[in-house]
């Protein structure tokens, strides 16, 4: 065979590959997309979950997964850059770094259900903390620092080590250079892991099973005090998230319209890992360009 | 007189080695010199020679083959090698060795300065570019830090095409532009000494003719000392010339000396373009 005719029979075939995979990814969208588009609107937005009778909501369960993720991002966030940092710039080339980065591979590499399972033994029993959202921030923070971590590291890799040697050639101490120099530099890049890594949280639902529970109490929206039991800020309380919820009603929801809040919940959960791509695409080109440009 | 077979002129009359001091010629003190320094990469030994003087507001090259160790010997220079290579013997920075433990190796990089082969502008604002370091070091005086600002501008000769976009990002300057920002965000913290590491060898022709001209113009303020590949170069800006060869010093002199009549025959076939 000639190579222009293989090379064409190669091309052919790629087409074929990625239009296969376009195709399935279109159809599974819109398949959810379009099913679940009906079913939503501003009550079933707001309104609480009902078990038994038709015309519940999602309103609880979305805002206890944004108020989830926002507590996952917190506590993982400052470890995954600390961890980031010190395996970057400052862990030498030896056996020990090696053994942190596989650790960290295998860590990102175990199922959700194991890490939901281990913050249950660990955090809702052992620690006592309950079916709460604390727990589940926790196990989720197990499950998300590994690609965080990974993503800062590449992050400040990615950063050239001419602006190292140029921080440090004006004087200024390693710290300094890392702390003002390399970490603004590798901004966007972060973001934009982070955002990428907030999609995965907030589809999560396999780790909050046996850790943030799978009820929902009704919140007190206007109460704001994060000590009171119905208050939403309350971290102590169970709080099943839309994840959850879509798999809860799946295996034994009861309610007459238990289809169609299932085919809404899953398109709202589907449009917001979509929105948070989105956002990470569109932060990481304002950030790179507000850096780079005028 | 009987000529000994280990004599230095039973080759031709080349020398296999000649270093001059500087301070035997001219009336500049002495600020920069190396004695007896040998850089080891692991058990590589980088550098095995090097007794350089370097004259006060004088531009010195350092000239050699690709390998023949000027960077690394340069980088030694302001210790930008801690950590990567080990150094012995001494660096007399105005007659302390840069080396000893008491020495703060911050302090001493702001004396000695260092501008890098790629432009390296921090992905700030031209302003910040500049004033970073002072900031850090507690200066919050916004006069003063303007008129920083201005003045290592002007001495760089880029003040008059950055002037109206200080608080733009410096990435958005052109290579040339972003490499006279490096040197202005270099002698804004005042050192004495400027290292230079092949600084026009990313840019185009223009860009590097400016170059020279405001290394020429910098050197009324400080000591240089330049790392370039380019022969031309070396001869058109700098008043000494180092020829480095296989980690070894082996000729240094005027730069005229060097580029007319050199004294050690590799350095002659270097200059006249047999290899390198």
């Amino acid at each position: 065979m000639n190579p222009k005719v293989s090379n064409q029979i190669a091309i052919a075939m790629l087409y074929v590959i990625a239009s296969t995979i376009v195709v399935i990814l279109a159809a599974l969208l819109g398949y959810i997309i379009i099913g679940g588009l009906p079913a939503i609107s501003w009550h079933f937005l707001t309104s609480p979950a009902k078990a038994f009778t038709s015309g519940g909501g999602i309103g609880i369960q979305l805002f206890n997964s944004f108020y989830l993720l926002i507590l996952t991002m917190l506590i993982s966030f400052p470890i995954a850059l600390g961890a980031g940092i010190y395996l970057n710039e400052y862990a030498k080339q030896n056996w020990v770094t090696s053994l942190v980065r596989t650790s960290i591979e295998i860590l990102s590499s175990l199922p959700s259900v194991v890490v939901g399972l281990f913050g249950f033994l660990i955090f809702v029993v052992q620690f006592g903390f309950g079916f709460s959202i604390l727990s589940g921030a926790f196990a989720l923070t197990f499950f998300n620092l590994p690609l965080l971590t990974r993503s800062i590291e590449e992050a400040l890799a990615a950063v050239p080590n001419e602006q190292r040697e140029g921080g440090l050639a004006l004087g200024l101490s390693k710290w300094e250079t890392v702390l003002h120099i390399i970490v603004p530099a590798a901004l966007p890049t972060i973001l934009t892991g982070v955002i990428l890594s907030a999609g995965r949280v907030f589809g999560e639902a396999a780790a909050l099973i046996y850790t943030a529970g799978q009820s929902a109490p009704a919140l007190n929206f206007t109460d704001w005090n994060p000590f009171n039991i119905s208050s939403p800020l309350n971290p102590m309380r169970p709080a099943e998230t839309l994840a959850v919820h879509i798999w809860k009603i799946n295996s034994e929801g009861i309610m007459p319209d238990a289809k169609a809040i299932s085919s809404g919940s899953s398109a709202v959960l589907v449009i917001s890992v979509l929105g948070f791509n989105l956002l990470a695409r569109f932060v990481g080109h304002r950030l790179f360009k507000r850096f780079t440009a005028g | 007189m009987l000529i000994s077979p280990s004599s230095p002129y039973s080759n031709g009359g080349w020398l296999e080695r000649n270093i001059v001091d500087p301070s035997l010629k001219g009336q500049q003190p002495i600020v920069l010199e190396t004695k007896q320094l040998h850089v080891y990469y692991g058990d590589n030994e980088a550098i095995h020679e090097g007794d350089l003087k370097f004259p006060e507001h004088r531009i010195s090259a350092l000239i050699g083959p690709s390998g023949s160790g000027k960077s690394t010997y340069l980088r030694s220079l302001n210790r930008m090698n801690d950590g990567i290579a080990r150094v012995t013997g001494e660096i007399l920075y105005r007659g302390v060795d840069i080396n000893r433990p008491e020495i703060d190796v911050y302090k001493m990089r702001r004396r000695i300065g260092m501008v890098f082969q790629r432009p390296n502008p921090f992905s700030k604002s031209i302003y910040d570019n500049i004033t970073f370091a002072l900031k850090r070091r507690g200066v919050t005086d916004k006069r003063k830090l303007d008129e920083v600002v201005e003045t290592s501008l002007k001495q760089a000769a880029i003040w008059d095409e950055v002037k109206d976009k200080l608080k733009k990002s410096a990435l958005a300057l052109s290579g040339g532009q972003q490499q006279r920002l490096c040197i202005a965000r270099a002698v804004a913290i005042k050192p004495d000494i400027l290292l230079l590491d092949e600084p026009a060898s990313a840019l185009d022709p223009v860009s590097t003719s400016k170059l020279e001209e405001t290394l020429l113009q910098l050197k009324e303020d400080y000591t240089i000392v330049i790392v370039t590949h380019n022969m031309q170069q070396a001869a058109r800006i700098s008043d000494y010339t180092a020829f480095f060869n296989m980690g070894r010093a082996l000729e240094y002199d005027e730069t005229s000396q060097i580029f007319t009549s050199p004294k050690v025959q590799l350095t002659n076939n270097y200059v006249a373009g047999d290899f390198g």
